[in-house]
This record gives C-alpha cells, sequence and structure tokens, in this order.
C-alpha cells in the first residue's frame, strides 16, 4: 500500500490520461498515475492519425523525438460495392509543410513515448496495476482507488478516469452507463508489413509523405460501419469496425468481414506480398453528443472515451480525448491554485471550459448523425453504393447508348430502389443532421 | 458467399503476444442449460473466437487469445450472462503496435 496521499490519481495511459497527468505535473501537482498494461500503449488500439495541433498544445516540439510514420499528404474516400469502388481523392502539396498537420502513428510506440513526457514532467507512473476500484468516503465522494496490487486504498484528492470507452470502474460506482451496443463499434485491424519502397510504390508516395484511406459501402453488408487502409514507414494499418448491435443482429463475424475487405480487388494489391504482425481489436464510442455522460462529481471527473468524446464522424478520437484531458486537468489546477476542495461545484468549472472548446461544439454539430445513420444503415452502406457503382459504371462505359438513355436507367434504378419519397428523405436528414 | 468458414482466428491470434494468468479466467460465463440469445450472439462477434459451444449445447468462454476488447461485456453483463473484469495489472493481451 502506498501511504503517501497524492493531489490527484489519474486512471490509465492513454491518449486522455497521458494528457491529464502531463498537464498537472508540469503544474507541480502531485500526480501518480496507474496503467494496467505492461507499458503505456501495450492494451491500446488505434488507426491510427494523430492531428498535430491538439499534441502541440501539450509537447509544443514533440516533432523532435515523437514516433511519426509518415505526415499526410493526401486523404482518400471510398465508396464500395463488391468489385469496384468509386473515390473522391484529395492531395495536396501544401501538406508537404514545415509543421505538418496530420500524421500516422503506432499506438503502442507512441503512447510509451507520450508516457516518458509524463514521467519527465515528475509525475509517478506505475505500470502493470489494474484499478480494481474507486474508494469513497461517506458522503460518497471519490477519495482515492483501491488496485490489484494491495489490499489498502491510495488518496488523492480528485480521480481522473481516463479509462477508455470499456471503462469499467465508472460503471461499477454507478457514474455513468456501461456502453449500449448500439452506441460502441468494433473495430477489428491487423499490421500489415511491407519494405518501405513497396509502400511508397503501392500508395505513390515519395520519402515520408504518407496517405490514409477510409471506405464504406457493401463492405460491411448493410451494417453501420467503416473500414480504413493507413500507410505507415514500413507497414500498412487495415481495419474494418461497424456497430455492436449490428454485429448481434446479423451474426456477421468481425474477421470475416476484414478478411473480405482485404481481398476486395481494390484493396488486395495495396497490401500483396505483405507479412502480419498483429491481429487487434477495440470498441470506438459512437454515441456522439447525446450519449456524453455526467462529467464530473464529488473528487472525480471524466475524459475522453470514456466519457464517449469521440467524433465518430470525422474519424477523430484521440485529440478529443488529449483535449478533454488537458483541460480537466486545467479545471483541476485552477481549484487548487484557489485552494478550494474538488467538489462537484468546484469541478463543474471542467464542463464549462470542455463546453466552450471545438470538442463538445463539434459534437454538437453532428449530435443527430449516429441515430441517423444507424436507423438507416441498409441504404446508407448497401443500396447507395451498389447505386453509386452501377451509374458510375453506366456513365464511362462507351457502348453506343446516347447519354440521355443512359441517365434515365441511372435515375431509375435510384428511384426503383429507394422511391423519389425515401431519396429525398435521406437527403434531407442527411443534410440536415450534417448542419 | 460463406466467407467466414476460411478465415482461421486461431492463426490471427498466433501473431500476438500475450502472458496468460493461468487459472484466473478475467471472463465468465453463468451456468446455464439454454443458452440465451446473447450468449449465443457471442460464437460469431467475439473477435477472437473465444466462445463456443460444448457437446451439452452450452456457451463456454477460453480467455487465453481475449484480445480484451470488451464486445463480449456490452452485450452479454446487461443480462447477467457473464461477468467481465479486466485481467491483472500486466497479464493478457500486450500489443507491440496496437
Ligand atoms: C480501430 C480504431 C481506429 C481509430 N482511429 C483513430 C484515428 O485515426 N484518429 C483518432 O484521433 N482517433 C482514432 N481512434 C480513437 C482513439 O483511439 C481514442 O479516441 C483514444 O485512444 C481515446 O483515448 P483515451 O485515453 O480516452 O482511451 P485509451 O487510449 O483507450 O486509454 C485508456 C487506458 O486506460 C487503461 N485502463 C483502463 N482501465 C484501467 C484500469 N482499471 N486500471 C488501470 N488502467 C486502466 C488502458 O489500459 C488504456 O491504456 C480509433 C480507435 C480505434 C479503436
Ligand atoms: S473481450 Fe473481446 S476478445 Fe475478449 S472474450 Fe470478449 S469479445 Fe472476445
Amino acid at each position: 500500500m502506498i501511504e503517501e496521499k497524492f493531489d490527484a490519481i489519474v486512471v490509465g495511459a492513454g491518449m486522455s490520461g497521458n494528457a491529464a497527468a502531463l498537464t498537472m505535473a508540469k503544474r507541480g501537482m502531485k500526480v501518480l498515475q496507474l496503467e494496467r498494461g505492461e507499458y503505456a500503449g501495450s492494451k491500446n488500439v488505434q488507426g491510427a492519425i494523430l492531428y498535430a495541433d491538439m499534441l502541440e498544445k501539450l509537447i509544443p516540439d514533440f516533432r523532435d523525438d515523437a514516433p511519426l510514420e509518415r505526415h499526410l499528404v493526401e486523404q482518400r474516400f471510398w465508396i464500395m460495392d463488391d468489385r469496384s469502388h468509386f473515390g473522391v481523392h484529395y492531395r495536396s502539396e501544401d501538406f508537404n509543410e514545415e509543421r505538418p498537420n496530420r500524421y500516422t502513428i503506432i499506438r503502442a510506440q507512441f503512447d510509451k513515448w507520450f508516457s516518458s513526457k509524463v514521467r519527465e514532467a515528475g509525475a509517478t507512473v506505475l505500470c502493470e496495476t489494474t484499478v480494481t476500484e474507486l474508494a469513497r468516503d461517506a458522503n460518497g465522494k471519490v477519495i482515492g482507488v483501491h488496485t490489484d496490487r494491495s489490499d489498502g486504498e491510495i488518496q488523492a484528492d480528485v480521480v481522473v478516469l481516463a479509462e477508455g470507452v470499456n471503462g469499467l470502474l465508472g460503471t461499477r460506482a454507478r457514474l455513468r452507463e456501461r456502453p449500449k451496443p448500439d452506441k460502441v463499434a468494433l473495430a477489428v485491424k491487423e499490421m500489415h508489413f511491407l519494405p518501405r519502397e513497396t509502400i511508397e510504390a503501392h500508395f505513390n508516395l515519395k520519402g515520408d509523405e504518407g496517405v490514409v484511406v477510409e471506405a464504406a459501402g457493401t463492405i460491411s453488408r448493410g451494417m453501420t460501419g467503416m473500414g480504413f487502409i493507413y500507410a505507415n514507414k514500413e507497414c500498412i494499418s487495415i481495419g474494418i469496425g461497424c456497430i455492436v448491435a449490428d454485429f448481434q443482429r446479423t451474426g456477421e463475424t468481425p474477421y470475416g468481414l476484414l478478411d473480405c475487405f482485404k481481398r476486395h480487388p481494390s484493396v488486395a494489391p495495396l497490401i500483396e506480398g505483405s507479412e502480419v504482425k498483429e491481429y487487434s481489436a477495440h470498441l470506438i464510442p459512437e454515441g456522439g453528443y447525446k450519449a456524453i455522460p455526467q462529467l464530473y462529481g464529488d473528487g472525480w471527473v471524466v475524459v475522453g472515451d470514456a466519457a464517449q468524446l469521440n467524433n465518430a464522424i470525422h474519424r477523430e478520437g484521440s485529440n478529443l480525448a488529449m483535449t478533454s484531458g488537458r483541460i480537466a486537468a486545467e479545471a483541476i489546477v485552477q481549484v487548487k491554485s484557489r485552494c478550494q476542495p474538488m467538489t462537484a461545484a468546484n469541478l463543474s468549472v471542467y464542463k464549462k471550459m470542455l463546453d466552450d472548446s471545438f470538442v463538445i461544439k463539434d459534437l454538437k454539430k453532428h449530435k443527430d448523425m449516429p441515430m441517423l445513420m444507424h436507423t438507416n444503415s441498409q441504404n446508407f452502406f448497401l443500396t447507395y453504393p451498389q447505386l453509386v457503382s452501377k451509374a458510375m459504371q453506366n456513365y464511362v462505359r462507351v457502348d453506343g447508348t446516347p447519354k440521355a438513355e443512359k441517365e434515365k436507367v441511372t435515375m431509375k434504378s435510384f428511384v426503383n430502389a429507394r422511391s423519389w419519397t425515401g431519396l429525398f428523405g435521406d437527403a434531407f436528414r442527411l443534410a440536415r443532421a450534417w448542419r | 458467399m460463406n466467407v467466414e468458414t476460411s478465415v482461421r482466428v486461431e492463426d490471427k491470434l498466433f501473431y500476438n503476444r500475450y502472458l496468460v494468468d493461468v487459472g484466473r479466467p478475467h471472463v465468465k460465463v453463468r451456468a446455464h442449460t439454454k443458452p440465451s440469445p446473447q450468449l449465443l450472439a457471442l460464437l460469431k462477434v467475439c473477435p477472437a473466437r473465444c466462445y463456443e459451444l460444448n457437446d451439452k449445447g452450452q456457451v463456454e468462454v477460453t480467455v487465453d487469445g481475449c484480445i480484451e476488447c470488451g464486445t463480449c461485456r456490452v452485450i452479454g453483463e446487461p443480462t447477467g450472462d457473464i461477468e467481465w473484469s479486466y485481467p491483472r495489472g500486466g497479464y493478457g493481451v500486450l500489443f507491440k503496435f496496437g
């Protein structure tokens, strides 16, 4: 049992926990961070795109020594049916800038580096330690934690719950609900290794330039979901994720989907000849704004995925995690510097600051999207991709049919599949949810 | 098109590193005679295929290959079908890349 008392205990050494621990330690607080993995990152899975701006706010010179893979110069969006893809590619030389905006990373390596910065700032980091329970006083105020290393409790003025999407502590202590099957996606992912010249040739890259592909369509078999392919220096991250309730309903298997995605004629050439070195899976919070739980209470705050702060529409999560971790820490530092107790009333400043940030503003903007995608998954992920593919093929194939006739056939196929009211309804709902 | 049968999850798990906490499984299935629909769903949805049917038609779990995604918890805990914890600190799956 650790006898000393801490200013703050941070549970978890992922993106949000590291941001919180670093921010507090830098401001002279006595911080203990607990992580169940052998090292920070050993339990974590991500695509992974790193957004520089949010990390810069924590570690301005991170580019000097962070394990970065490639800076992104190109983004591809694909709509797929079983044999084809229709794509939008955005590539710009502007992204070859002095301080690039987005990078690919390998999470286990990145988290290890991030954790070393937390230690350097003076926090005590204990790995291989699972927190089993929150400690509370007679009034229910959180006063510390219990771990699987000792019988006693470790005390602190405030506990930062940075335990990720499957956070057990917060749900066991009834501070928030367990994620529901329709509010989380399950993603499976593989790491495919290839010589770097091969990767650069497959993706049309030079040097450390990188590209990411986001794909949707029949690959998810009518379930709400997406596939992704990210180019790293010497490997490719490839994965696919769908809403858990959809898996439950359809009985599709996650590895079955991934294998189908890998064998798709548009994908197979990209990973041809590769050696697989890891297979992983992880949940992603998909509930958006409406799923955000109570964010603070007496002696505790919750940050990152544990608080469902994840923008599934834009495929952003780690940056929201880092930002919420930093803001929670700044709020705690504020309360402490005023010598006030860590009560719910005083910690409410965290929510106010978060509401003013892009984190809540972005999630609020898309608050209706998760529901729309979910209730219309057959249309958005099966019917439309097939129709788009047919329309494109009809458009580009030259066979002597007059153009007007071709367009009529295309239009008819859309109306037959969805009816005019269906089409207008979907377009209207999509526009409204996006607004 | 039935693609699932061609995929061997066991081969995929072979790439991963694990430190198995022998004799202390972190996921348990509640004793039952006839499995609930939720339990049956786990046979398919678990990405590591940890859930299997035994000869008596009951669902069993072997956590050695578990990748700790939490999917079975989200489905099976509300109905009381399973008990889910994290493995002891340091044990379980160990991602090198993640
Ligand atoms: C397949 C996939 C692709 C993604 N792609 C992207 C992307 O490209 N870009 C992006 O920005 N985001 C992406 N995300 C989302 C991003 O990974 C998350 O939003 C982010 O990791 C959340 O950070 P976090 O700190 O809240 O949680 P996590 O990073 O999950 O960290 C939680 C930590 O807490 C530890 N922990 C949990 N419980 C305990 C306990 N009881 N005791 C001790 N330790 C504990 C865990 O071991 C873990 O280290 C992706 C997610 C997935 C799954
Ligand atoms: S946590 Fe994930 S991998 Fe482990 S048994 Fe449950 S569903 Fe399978």
